[in-house]
C-alpha cells in the first residue's frame, strides 16, 4: 500500500474499531463537563447517569443486532411498554404471581418480534414498513389493553419493581436494573463476537446474497434477531417498571427514536454488517452524559435535545466518511 | 477449414471422467435454456466453459453448483448419481463453486469468510454450551490452507476482506472453495471483473490447483485467459454442447467460429440451414 496521510490512517483506525470515535467523544465530553461542574464526575452524579441510560441502553442491545442485519426496528418503545404492562396487568389485576407474570411479559415481547421477523422475512416487507406498522399496533394493544391506565408499582409484586432497587458499589449507587442492562452487553457482546451466529448476523448485513450462496439461512438468522431482539425489549420492559415505579401506556414515546440515536452514536452503520453493542453502550452513555451535563451547566433542556440531534448528524456523517475509506 | 468436427471426438475423453451431465434440460416458460445438454469432467484436468450470451453457460452451471435443479437429466459425481437440490448439496457431496459475484463477505476478516458457514466450536463445554468459536483453529487452518495453495499476496488472516483488492478478494473465495472442495471446483468468471495482473494471479491459482490434483470447471468469456489454462474447451452453443476441443489443435478463432456458429461443431445441422 502506499504512503498514508495521518487522516487516512485514522480513517482505517475509526474502520476497524467503530467504537473508538464514540469512545473519544465520551471521554471528551466528560472531561469538559466536569469543567464545567465539578459535581458531574460526584459518585452521586454518575450513578445517576447510569440510572437514565438504563432503559434505552437496553433497548440498544435490540436495536444493535436488528440493525447490524441493515434491518430497523421503529416498534422498540411499543413492544417495551406493551410487555410492562401486560408484566404489571398480569400481576395485578389477574393476580398471577411476579416470576409468572415476569414470563408472560417475556413471552409477550418474543412474539411481537417474532411477528416482526415473520413479517420481514415470509412477506418480504422492508424493516422499516413492517415494524412502522407493528408500531402503531403494538401502541394501541397496549393501550386497548391497560384502558389507557397506568399501573402503580406500590401494587405490584416485589421482583417487578426489584429492578429500580439499589446496591452500593465502590461509593456508587447501581440499581439491579443497570446491572441486567450490562449483562445484556455481555451476553450480545459476546454472542456476538465469539459464535458462528454472530458472525452470520454480520454477514447477513454485510451482503445477504453472499452469505445465502456461503450456506447460510438467511431467513432463519433474521428471525432469530428479531426474536432475539423482542425478548431484549421485555427484559427492558423489567428494568423500565423499576426506574418509573409504573407501568404506563405512555412511557415509550421517545424511546424508538433514543435507542437508533444511542446505536448510531455508538458506530454502527445503518446500512449493516458492521458495528458492536459496546458502541451502542458508549451512545447510549453519550446521550445520558451530554444531557445531564449540560442540565448541570444551567443549559435550557432544548439544548440538550439540540445538542443530541448535532451528535446523530455528525454520526452518521463520519460513518460515510470511513466507509468512503474502504481500500 | 470447414472440415466435418466432431464434437465427441475432437478431445476425447481420455481419462477418468469424475463428474459427468447427461440430457439436461431446463426451460424458463418459452424459452429453453438447456436443451439434452452434455458435460465431461476428467479427473485433474481444467475444462473451460464457453458460450456466447445466452449459450446455457449460467443455467449449466447453476444446474451443476446445485442452484437451480434442471427439469430432466442426470448427473454422475466419481461413479455415483447425484441429486443437488440446493448448494449445500453440491457442497456436501464434494462440488465447490465461486460465483462470479464473489460471495465473501466484505466486513469479515479472511479466516471468518473462509470458515463462513461451516464455523469450527471450541471443544468442550465452551463450545458445547456456550457455542463458543475456535478462531484460533480457524486461522491457523485458514494460514495453512492458504499457503498449501501457495497464495502469498494475503499475509494476515485476521484482514477484513473489504482491505483486500479484487485479486486477493478472489484469492480468498477460490481458497476458500478449494479448501472445501474435495472433487470438483466450479469457477464463475473468476478473471472477469480483474485487472491484468490481478487476472493472471487468478490464473496461475487455477494451474496450481491442477498441480495438486483438482479437478476444475472454469467458466470465461476471455478466450486468452481460456487458452492459457484449459485442458479441454467445452463449447455451449444454443443450450447445449456443441463441441469440445483441445486448445492444442484449435486457435482461438476457431474456438469463436464454433461457438457463434460461423463454423460448425455440430456440422450437419449448421451445414444444412446454410444451403437453405
Amino acid at each position: 500500500m502506499d504512503r498514508q496521510t495521518p487522516v487516512q490512517r485514522f480513517q482505517q483506525l475509526l474502520h476497524r474499531y467503530p467504537a473508538l470515535g464514540p469512545a473519544m467523544v465520551l471521554v471528551v465530553a466528560i472531561i469538559v463537563f466536569t469543567l464545567l461542574n465539578t459535581r458531574f464526575v460526584s459518585p452521586s452524579n454518575l450513578s445517576l447517569i447510569t440510572q437514565q441510560v438504563a432503559v434505552v441502553g437496553g433497548l440498544a442491545v435490540g436495536q444493535t443486532i436488528i440493525i447490524l442485519t441493515a434491518g430497523i426496528d421503529l416498534s422498540v418503545g411499543a413492544i417495551m411498554v406493551l410487555s410492562s404492562l401486560v408484566m404489571a396487568k398480569t400481576a395485578v389485576s389477574s393476580g398471577l404471581p411476579g416470576p409468572l407474570a415476569l414470563l408472560l411479559g417475556l413471552v409477550v415481547g418474543a412474539a411481537a418480534g417474532l411477528l416482526n421477523g415473520l413479517l420481514v422475512t415470509k412477506l418480504n416487507l422492508p424493516p422499516f414498513i413492517a415494524t412502522l406498522g407493528t408500531l402503531s399496533i403494538f401502541t394501541a394493544l397496549a393501550l386497548l389493553y391497560s384502558s389507557g391506565q397506568s399501573v402503580r408499582g406500590q401494587n405490584m409484586p416485589g421482583l417487578l419493581t426489584w429492578t429500580g432497587n439499589t446496591f452500593s458499589f465502590g461509593g456508587f449507587q447501581f440499581t439491579w436494573g443497570v446491572l441486567i442492562m450490562l449483562l445484556l452487553y455481555v451476553v450480545f457482546g459476546f454472542a456476538l463476537s465469539r459464535t458462528a451466529w454472530g458472525r452470520h448476523v454480520y454477514a447477513v448485513g454485510d451482503d445477504s446474497e453472499a452469505a445465502r450462496l456461503a450456506g447460510i439461512s438467511v431467513n432463519r438468522v433474521l428471525l432469530s434477531v428479531y426474536l432475539a431482539a423482542g425478548v431484549v425489549f421485555a427484559i427492558t420492559a423489567w428494568i423500565l417498571i423499576g426506574r418509573i415505579d409504573s407501568a404506563s401506556p405512555n412511557a415509550g414515546a421517545d424511546a424508538n427514536l433514543d435507542s437508533i440515536t444511542a446505536v448510531v452514536i455508538g458506530g454502527t452503520s445503518l446500512f449493516g454488517g458492521r458495528g458492536t453493542v459496546w458502541g451502542s453502550l458508549i451512545g447510549a452513555l453519550i446521550v445520558g452524559v451530554f444531557r445531564n451535563g449540560l442540565s448541570l451547566a444551567g443549559y435550557d433542556v432544548l439544548y440538550q435535545t439540540l445538542a443530541v440531534g448535532v451528535l446523530v448528524i455528525l454520526a452518521v456523517a463520519v460513518d460515510q466518511w470511513i466507509r468512503k475509506g474502504r481500500a | 477449414m470447414m472440415t466435418a468436427l466432431n464434437p465427441e471426438t475432437d478431445a476425447p475423453v481420455t481419462g477418468d471422467v469424475i463428474f459427468q451431465a447427461r440430457g439436461l434440460v431446463k426451460v424458463y416458460g418459452r424459452v429453453v435454456a438447456l436443451d439434452d445438454c452434455d458435460l465431461d469432467l476428467q479427473r485433474g484436468e481444467v475444462l473451460c466453459v464457453i458460450g456466447d450470451n445466452g449459450a446455457g453457460k449460467s443455467s449449466l452451471i447453476k444446474c451443476l453448483s446445485g442452484a437451480i435443479v434442471p427439469d430432466e437429466g442426470t448427473m454422475t459425481l466419481d461413479g455415483e448419481t447425484v441429486t443437488f437440490r440446493r448448494p449445500q448439496d453440491a457442497q456436501e457431496a464434494g462440488v465447490e463453486t465461486v460465483y462470479q459475484n464473489l460471495a465473501v463477505s466484505p466486513a469479515l476478516d479472511i479466516a471468518s469468510n473462509m470458515y463462513l458457514g461451516r464455523e469450527i466450536r471450541r471443544r468442550g463445554p465452551l463450545g458445547s454450551l456456550f457455542r463458543m468459536l475456535d478462531t484460533k483453529k480457524m486461522k491457523e487452518q485458514s494460514e495453512g490452507s492458504l499457503k498449501n495453495l501457495g497464495i502469498s499476496t494475503l499475509q494476515n488472516v485476521s484482514q477484513a476482506v473489504e482491505t483486500l483488492s479484487g485479486g486477493q478478494r478472489q484469492a480468498v473465495a477460490v481458497a476458500r472453495a478449494a479448501a472445501f472442495g474435495s472433487k470438483v471446483l466450479i469457477l464463475d468468471e473468476p478473471t472477469a471483473a480483474l485487472g491484468v495482473r490481478e487476472s493472471a494471479q487468478v490464473l496461475k491459482l487455477v494451474k496450481d490447483l491442477r498441480a495438486q490434483g483438482m479437478s476444475i470447471i472454469l467458466i470465461s468469456h476471455n478466450m486468452p485467459h481460456v487458452f492459457e489454462v484449459a485442458d479441454r474447451i467445452h463449447v455451449q452453443r444454443l443450450g447445449r454442447r456443441v463441441a469440445t476441443i483441445s486448445p492444442k489443435t484449435h486457435s482461438m478463432s476457431e474456438a469463436v467460429a464454433i461457438m457463434t456458429g460461423a463454423s460448425a461443431g455440430d456440422v450437419s445441422e449448421m451445414l444444412g440451414e446454410g444451403e437453405k
